[in-house]
């Protein structure tokens, strides 16, 4: 039963998240200058591109007085062409993420959600109309559509592995997807295999934490899963170490082979390391291919 | 309580949980160590991997056999282990305590006094009477038993004497009551000991307290073929031993120091060992006291009389052209009564002068040269003793004919006379009895001593006083007259047989001795020291410390002949007139004998031994095992690894951390203290104290840095045994009452420090309490570190010593105390007052020691931020005290860097100027 004091309560628990998060990635995104972001040709904009003497067809109102009086010729003031792009993003929710192997470090769900707006930010900032995979959220522009975004990325799942859902992509616009990629691989093959038969580009973004990278374990040791559910008990962790490396390795081989041949770009960020550096990737990721 | 050996235990039961080790064992082996579950992402990765092998299913043998020690040790810890258990000793009714008391227990007095303490405890929880006796110091009236606690607070006032008891029975005897009896032994025995050990048996049951200590006794020096021999006896005999004799003397500035030393070694089996010491003539005769090195009891210290001292005496003879007629020699005869006991010297006069002997015999000489005479009257002045002989050259000069010639003490008639020769009328003349007032009374004249020749002495008023040795008709034979310090004798005959036979007699030799030339070569008998009385000069007490004896009564010599120490003739150096006779607790006949006991009498150590719980010790042993086993579970499981290493590690480093280690090398330590000025304390022991001397040190070096261009580094803590003490100019000694003593080879390098322009400065901390010399704890354990130590005569800072205007102009040298008692090297006795000047020419160099109880290292003292660590005195005046021991020690370390720059007179003017006058 919902009281509205529950409500309340909850609706403030959830909350809570948003501003820190938003200011974090706002951090991050004002870390990056916007450079070259027109299209560098006349066209529909706001922004003043040049002055172009008067063509028979152009609308009497469309001339520019100011200019036209300095001379004979009448003139017209061209704008910049100005093309709003739409860009969705999934960032993983899944309880696996949720991990964080230090507490100097942060959790890969943090850093992902924190990657994730601060692009969306940048996006934004620059003029594209970002949303997030699944029609949850449709692509917009605005402040209003960050708030929501944040929102929506504040949420948590419960399931151990999440998987991207490729639904709601708009042709030849473009996507990407934050996660760990430990899960199953199957719903992401299949979810960069839809998008690359809409024509949609993007990058996939691997956040793992430093010791899923090194597995400094020994002894008899039972692994679990962040939720439970799945368990392996060993009892000789130190002489897994190889063998979880080769599987680590092969699996980044399948997604990066993936990203590969639907035209993605795949890039591995380890939670240690600087957000910047990941952002800086992502977001010439998505620049490069425009 | 049950004992397995020396361990006993509380609860012996409880060691039957041993029994269940190995089910233990059994149940420990099964369980393997528990799996960690650990959160992990990557377990997708993970699935369908297997191990490789099955491993790690039980546990390691190592690791269970540390458990099992680990509850071993916690099964036998409470079981109450006890290391040598006390079982109380039983017994009713009264109890004595016999202490044999005498000097061959002193030296581990203390030891006795315990163990005596440990039985009055154990009396007093049976609640006995006991009573205490000292066999060496019966008390008065019978047998004083009193409530152990009476006794254990008297215990302090028991000391050792330096004589061994005898004759005690009948003291013992008086009573008559029924006691059991501890004795207490020296492991010595005496006359007597076993009829009083009947007697207290017949009392009731006696034990004996006894521990095998080897006891050494040192004889009295002799003197042999021009050497010193020492010897020194033993009990038991037993195993070689190697010990060490040092002689002590005074050094020419009178301060007493050690002379010689030599290594003495008893060859297994042999009660005696013998070794000589070979000294010069100078050295040799200022020997008081020998001493058997390390050993503080009266039987390892002989003092010296003068049965060990040997004159030097020059013999010049005037005539010396007859080669080859020895006998007819004017120092032929001299030669052989001098000879057992005087080493000769001869030579020119000038030569002979150099080497200031006691005594100088001219045989025949007439005339000295002008400058030769003066300066022998100058020798003669100063004490030395001119004894000439007649002869036919004197007989013709006209020496002190007309006047009275210095070097004569009588003026001479010329010719002198012969009688009963060929030639002459009358019979040779004898000698007349000797006065009571002349220096030969007493001796007894044969009959055949018959005077030919002599020379004559001019009648004159003052003849009379100068005559001490006459003929029968009246005539001077001896003539004395006293000149300054010495005196000068002429004996009128010649010192060969031409004149008279007084040279063939064996009176001439006893005039000799009693003239002091020579010396007496055998202590005195009992007919000669009848009816004289003696004078205590120094006494030894039992410990073999000389204490000052002249406030003692004299000592009839009659006792003294019988030379053995007891409760009315102390040991120690008796004078008599102008001899000294040393009564010492070992004589030259002197045989240790062991205490024999019955084999009926129970003998025990002397050791208290200590009960030890040893269940701390077992209980923390258990817990550093399971420390280790959690550790080695944790490697083991894995769990060292991964998020949790770092708790482990500091777990690990808790353990392991050891007491930091003395890493400093020599070398470092060397190169620490030379690259830099470095003031320096000696490490006493007590780390409060330590820390106290090195933030007085640190304060003092704050305090140069600011103020003067010396400029120290951080101060050194340096250990006296083990450190190089050259490299410091200066050293801080906080003397602690319970400072152990430094080595044989510290005070070697203490000493070399001294004698090489170090400083030391002591500092006994109790100035507010004591006053200088007095009995403080830390003033005697001064007084005994310093004993060894080679520190010249000292006297009070005098107010024109350099110390008081090398940097700062001072006339106080207070620390946290302000007492004026600091004192420093003496001055030599020959610096002066130079008119106009204020200081005196004093001597050159550094002084070796500042000793005084100021306490400055806790005035100097400054904490790490640079704060004043103790409070000095009040307000203002107090912070102004501390000023000035601020300054007193930069006065200190100046003098040591500078030495006595500041003592030349090229200073006068500026100083003079700055004193405002």
């Amino acid at each position: 039963m919902t009281t509205p004091l529950a409500l309340r309560s909850d609706a403030e628990a959830l909350a809570a998240p948003l501003p820190p998060l938003l200011a974090e990635a706002e951090h991050l995104a004002t870390t990056v200058l916007l450079g070259d972001h027109g299209r560098r040709r006349a066209g529909t904009g706001d922004t003043f591109w040049q002055y172009r003497p008067a063509q028979p067809h152009d609308e009497a109102r469309s001339i520019d007085w100011r200019r036209s009086a300095r001379s004979d010729a009448n003139f017209v003031q061209d704008k910049e062409w100005q093309i709003a792009q739409s860009i969705i993003l999934w960032v993983d929710q899944a309880a696996s993420m949720s991990f964080g192997s230090d507490d100097n470090l942060p959790t890969k769900a943090a850093r992902a959600r924190t990657l994730g707006l601060a692009c969306a930010i940048l996006l934004i900032r620059g003029g594209e109309r970002v949303g997030l995979t699944g029609l949850r959220l449709p692509p917009r522009r605005g402040e209003a559509q960050l708030m929501q975004m944040a929102q929506l990325l504040s949420q948590e799942d419960t399931t151990d592995y999440g998987a991207p859902e490729a639904q709601g992509m708009l042709p030849h616009s473009r996507a990407f997807f934050i996660s760990d990629f430990l899960g199953d691989i199957k719903p992401i093959e299949e979810a960069l295999m839809r998008a690359a038969d809409r024509g949609v580009g993007g990058a996939l973004l691997q956040v793992l934490d430093p010791q899923e990278e090194a597995f400094p374990f020994d002894g008899r040791t039972i692994f679990e899963s962040m939720s439970g559910a799945i368990q392996h008990e060993t009892l000789k962790a130190g002489d897994l170490k190889t063998r979880y490396l080769d599987r680590l390795a092969e699996r980044k081989d399948r997604l990066q082979h993936l990203a590969r041949i639907t035209g993605w770009q795949f890039q591995t960020h380890h939670t240690g390391q600087s957000a910047t550096n990941a952002l800086l990737w992502l977001y010439g990721a998505l620049e490069h291919q425009r | 309580m049950w004992s397995l050996g020396p361990i006993g235990f509380a609860a012996p039961w409880l060691l039957l949980g041993l029994i269940a080790l190995p089910i233990l064992w059994i149940l420990l082996r099964a369980v393997p160590p528990a799996p960690i579950r650990r959160r992990f992402p990557g377990v997708a990765l993970l699935l369908g991997l297997t191990d490789d092998e099955n491993q790690t299913d039980r546990t390691p043998w190592w690791l269970l056999l540390l458990r099992i020690l680990a509850v071993a040790a916690a099964i036998i810890g409470f079981a109450g282990p006890v290391l040598n258990p006390q079982n109380a000793r039983e017994g009713t009714g009264d109890l004595v305590i016999l202490l044999d008391g005498s000097w061959a227990g002193a030296p581990a007095w203390q030891a006795r006094i315990d163990r005596v303490d440990t039985l009055l405890s154990e009396a007093a929880l049976a609640q006995r009477r006991a009573a205490v006796v000292n066999l060496n110091d019966l008390p008065v009236g019978t047998l004083p038993f009193a409530a152990p606690t009476d006794w254990q607070n008297r215990m302090p006032s028991i000391q050792p004497r330096p004589w061994q008891p005898a004759n005690i029975v009948d003291w013992f005897a008086q009573t008559d009551s029924d006691f059991e009896t501890y004795w207490i032994s020296d492991g010595l025995d005496w006359d007597g000991r076993t009829d009083l050990l009947a007697l207290l048996e017949s009392r009731g049951n006696v034990t004996v307290f006894q521990t095998p200590r080897q006891n050494i006794g040192l004889r009295p020096a002799r003197f042999e073929d021009g050497e010193v021999i020492v010897s020194a006896t033993r009990s038991p005999i037993g195993n070689p031993l190697e010990t060490a004799v040092t002689a002590i003397g005074l050094d020419p500035a009178g301060v007493e120091r050690q002379l010689a030393s030599v290594p003495l070694s008893f060859a297994p089996g042999e009660p005696v060992a013998e070794t000589e010491i070979i000294l010069p003539p100078e050295l040799r005769n200022r020997i008081t006291r020998f001493e058997i090195t390390g050993t503080r009891s009266a039987g390892a210290v002989s003092l010296t009389d003068d049965a060990l001292k040997r004159r030097e005496v020059a013999l010049i003879a005037g005539r010396d052209d007859r080669e080859g007629l020895e006998l007819l020699s004017p120092l032929f005869y001299l030669r052989e009564a001098l000879e057992p006991t005087a080493d000769i010297i001869d030579g020119t006069l000038d030569d002979i002068l150099l080497a200031n002997p006691d005594v100088i015999i001219l045989a025949d000489v007439a005339n000295l040269a002008g400058s030769e005479a003066e300066s022998v009257l100058e020798w003669v002045e100063n004490g030395g003793m001119l004894l000439r002989f007649a002869g036919p050259r004197l007989a013709a000069s006209d020496q002190g004919r007309n006047a009275v010639d210095p070097l004569l003490p009588v003026r001479l008639r010329s010719g002198g006379r012969s009688v009963g020769g060929a030639m002459s009328w009358g019979e040779p003349k004898t000698l007349a009895p000797f006065a009571d007032d002349s220096p030969f009374f007493g001796l007894a004249i044969p009959d055949d001593v018959s005077v030919t020749s002599q020379v004559m002495a001019q009648p004159d008023p003052t003849l009379a006083d100068r005559v001490i040795a006459q003929l029968t008709d009246g005539t001077p034979l001896v003539t004395r007259s006293i000149t300054g310090e010495g005196q000068i004798v002429l004996v009128h005959v010649t010192a060969n047989a031409e004149w008279s036979s007084l040279p063939l007699s064996g009176l001439f030799v006893q005039m000799l001795e009693r003239l002091a030339v020579s010396t007496r070569p055998a202590s005195p008998d009992a007919t000669e020291l009848a009816g004289t009385t003696w004078l205590p000069n120094k006494v030894l007490d039992a410990y073999g410390r000389l204490e000052d004896g002249t406030a003692l009564p004299g000592v009839a010599g009659e006792m003294l002949a019988e030379g053995t120490p007891s409760p009315t003739l102390l040991p120690g150096l008796y004078a008599g007139g102008d001899r000294q006779l040393a009564i010492n607790v070992i004589g030259e006949e002197t045989v240790l004998n062991v205490a024999a006991w019955p084999a009926r009498i129970a003998i025990e150590g002397m050791d208290v031994v200590r009960e030890t719980a040893l269940k701390g010790w077992l209980l923390t042993a258990t817990v550093m095992l399971l420390l280790i086993d959690v550790i080695a579970s944790l490697a083991i499981g894995g769990r060292l690894k991964g998020p949790r290493a770092d708790v482990a590690a500091a777990l690990a480093l808790a353990l392991l951390w050891a007491p930091d280690v003395q890493a400093q090398t020599t070398e470092d330590f060397a190169l620490r203290a030379t690259s830099e000025v470095v003031l320096a304390h000696v490490l006493t022991g007590d780390t409060e104290i330590d820390d106290i001397a090195a933030a007085g040190l640190q304060g003092l070096s704050q305090t140069l840095f600011r103020r003067t261009s010396i400029e120290p580094a951080a101060p050194i803590g340096v250990n006296i045994e083990s450190d190089e003490l050259a490299f410091f100019p200066f050293l801080y000694w906080p003397v602690t009452a319970d400072q152990p003593l430094p080595s044989r080879e510290a005070y070697g390098k203490l000493n070399r420090y001294l004698r090489s322009g170090g400083m030391i400065m002591f500092d006994t901390r109790d100035a507010d309490t004591a006053r200088f010399g007095s009995g403080s704890p830390e003033g005697q354990r001064l007084q005994a570190i310093a004993r060894s130590l080679d520190i010249p005569g000292i006297e009070r800072i005098p107010p024109d010593h350099v110390l008081t205007r090398t940097f700062y102009l001072l006339q106080d040298f207070p620390g946290r105390y302000a007492s004026r008692d600091v004192w420093v090297e003496a001055a030599p006795i020959d610096a002066q007052t130079v008119e106009g000047m204020p200081f005196r020419n004093l001597n050159d160099g550094v002084t070796p020691v500042i000793i005084g109880g100021n306490d400055w290292a806790r005035a100097w003292a400054v904490d790490g931020n640079g704060r004043r660590m103790f409070p000095v005195g009040r307000g203002m005046s107090g912070e102004r005290q501390r000023e000035i021991a601020l300054r007193f020690g930069v006065n200190v370390i100046m003098h040591v860097l500078t030495g006595n720059y500041k003592s030349d007179q090229v200073h006068v003017p500026d100083l003079l100027d700055r004193l405002g006058q």
